[in-house]
């Protein structure tokens, strides 16, 4: 059983490799990225059934990272599973580079679909997770969608779908941190209550702070003992999560930090790794 | 000609997926259509492999995606205004981008659709489709073919788009038809003009080559059932041998086969070409053959257009 604190450890280390992707890329989208990293950390060093050494082995767990504009720390994640060189990080969206700017299944190794355009995610989730139903296998599927995302109308044929053919080895995430682009998601289109919409769509729903280990292994324990029903998991985040400027700050959805605010970034993330390392250690 | 067997391209659509689902691992989705797309004669036969999505056709085409990512062999299936039209970011996102293994089984393409109207007469699926990497588009002429082209679409790896029509049409090909994907057919031999068709069009025009023929007029006519990637082959000699050609489809003359025969020919073989198709307007209400006589797809207005066609060859 992985420590919560080496979870946590993990997590500022996706942030990491996420922040000096994004930075390097001059490009990319650091606080969605910032606020799913506890869970990804819960999902690829806790949870899943993956092996870098066999990205695809047939009888994996599946992850869809359904709001795929948060490829950086999707890599970071992957790159730290030992999916990919740590090092090629730095080459995120560049045109020699593998690393596209949003997740490519055909490229990059670990992930299991192509995403980046928001509603669809979710719905080839369902597809791998009744997929799984037909050919009788145990193998789960994951995926994480955007608040925003939620204003998709696909997102709700496949909140339909999920239920109706009873995907109890589905997981599903919202990454609620209740910002998107234009600003705050009440504000531009609001897709809440989550909770309740899923809940009448006949999901198993359960709510969690998305930064706290004992809730995000609780939600996922919860979701495997629950037989018959998909579970949602309405994951309450802080958009720009371990770097203090970005969070709760809609600017930094879409924008890469400059070279002062990078380093900024880099000294307040490297000091939570150091002080976790010595937790850890000690 | 009351003894000319009528088969629609959907029936035999349905029938070949009921005959591959008994060799293959083939998952069929349906968005509530199945009566129409008949993706419900495999329902019957392999109920636990069918999928009814309900009226949802973005969701389909992205849970395809999904389970063609684990090994399915996906037929996703719609009326063709709902699928190339409704779903379009959704096949070119979940399914050309990584390559996977998903089938669209178009239906009720074109005005054949009749009475139903504008709203359901796609025409405009091929100029889509053909403009996505990593798609194959395949528009059967008759029900021996679009059986063929079922099959060879389940033995492609890869994304392809088949088009199907409502409208019963004759049976041209018998079982010794060898289809291939990406060859065009050549069903008679001419040497004044060239008539290029696709899907229920061929049937007219090999029609309207007897009407030039009763005029003296030498036409040669090609099945272009395999719209992308198209025979160029076959129709740069069309243009050597012939000097003239008339593509004719059920479908808008801008970015279907007209469009790709006249890419072919401006890059290869420049030679004059003219387009049988629905003229840049929407379909309406009615039976199928007044359709075909108020948009200009008959055999008649085919002749017309080659005569034409053949007055404007470059001169030697």
């Amino acid at each position: 059983m992985i420590s919560n604190t080496q979870l946590e450890l993990t997590a500022y280390k996706i942030r990491k490799h996420a922040i000096d992707g994004v930075y390097n890329a001059a490009s990319g989208h650091p606080g969605g990225s910032l606020s799913i990293a506890d869970i990804l950390s819960v999902l690829y060093f806790d949870e899943m059934r993956v092996d870098a050494s066999n990205p695809q082995d047939p009888d994996r767990d599946r992850f869809v990272l359904s709001k795929g504009h948060c490829a950086p720390a999707l890599y970071g994640a992957l790159a730290e599973k030992g999916f990919f060189p740590k090092e090629d990080i730095v080459t995120l969206r560049k045109a020699d580079s593998y690393l596209q700017g949003h997740p490519d299944m055909k490229g990059v190794p670990g992930v299991d679909m192509s995403t980046g355009s928001l509603g669809q995610g979710i719905c080839a989730a369902n597809g791998m997770a009744l997929a799984a139903k037909l050919d009788g296998k145990d193998y789960r599927v994951y995926t994480i969608l955007g608040d925003g995302e939620l204003e998709e109308g696909q997102v709700w044929e496949a909140a339909m779908f999920a239920p109706h053919y009873k995907l109890d080895n589905l997981v599903a995430f919202v990454d609620f941190n209740g910002l998107q682009i234009d600003g705050d998601i009440r504000e531009v289109m609001n897709p809440t209550p989550i909770d309740k919409k899923f809940e009448a769509f006949g999901w198993n729903v359960i709510v969690i702070d998305a930064h706290n280990y004992d809730q995000i292994k609780s939600a996922l324990k919860n979701a495997k003992e629950t037989k018959g029903k998909p579970t949602m998991v309405v994951a309450k985040s802080i958009k720009g999560k371990g770097v203090s400027y970005m969070e709760n700050n809609a600017a930094w959805h879409g924008n890469a930090p400059k070279e002062a605010d990078y380093i900024t970034a880099c000294n307040e993330l490297e000091a939570k790794i150091k002080e976790l390392e010595e937790k850890v250690n000690g | 000609m009351a003894d000319i067997k009528k088969i629609a391209t959907r029936e035999s659509y349905g029938a070949a997926l009921a005959e591959l689902g008994e060799t293959h691992d083939i998952i069929v989705l349906d968005a509530d259509l199945s009566k129409s797309t008949k993706t419900e004669v495999f329902k019957k036969k392999f109920p636990e492999r069918f999928i009814n999505m309900g009226i949802a056709e973005a969701n389909m085409m992205s849970t395809a995606a999904g389970l063609a990512s684990c090994g399915k062999i996906v037929f996703a299936s719609s009326f063709a205004m709902f699928a190339a039209g409704r779903a379009f970011e959704q096949i070119r996102n979940s399914i050309c981008y990584p390559n996977l293994n998903v089938k669209i089984g178009a239906t009720h393409a074109g005005i054949s659709v009749g009475e139903d109207g504008a709203t359901h007469q796609c025409l405009e699926d091929i100029g889509i489709m053909r403009t996505l990497p990593n798609m194959i588009i395949l528009n059967p002429a008759d029900d021996t073919e679009a059986k063929a082209a079922v099959k060879a679409a389940v033995e492609h790896d890869g994304p392809v788009y088949l088009r199907f029509g409502r409208l019963g049409v004759p049976v041209l090909f018998d079982e010794s038809y060898n289809f291939e994907i990406g060859k065009g057919v050549q069903l008679r031999e001419g040497f004044d003009v060239t008539l290029v068709a696709t899907g229920l069009l061929v049937g007219t025009a090999l029609e309207a080559a007897k009407l030039l023929e009763n005029k003296g007029i030498s036409a040669r006519v090609l099945n272009i059932a395999t719209i992308k990637p198209i025979d160029k082959d076959i129709i740069v000699k069309a243009a050597l041998d012939t000097g003239a050609l008339v593509t004719c489809e059920e479908h808008n003359i801008i970015g279907g086969l007209g469009s790709a025969v006249a890419e072919v020919l401006c890059e290869i073989a420049p030679a004059p070409l003219l387009r049988v198709g629905t003229e840049d307007r929407f379909g309406k209400s009615g039976v199928p053959a007044k359709l075909f006589e108020d948009y200009g797809l008959t055999a008649e207005a085919i002749a017309m257009k080659a005569e034409t066609a053949m007055g404007l060859k470059i001169r030697k």
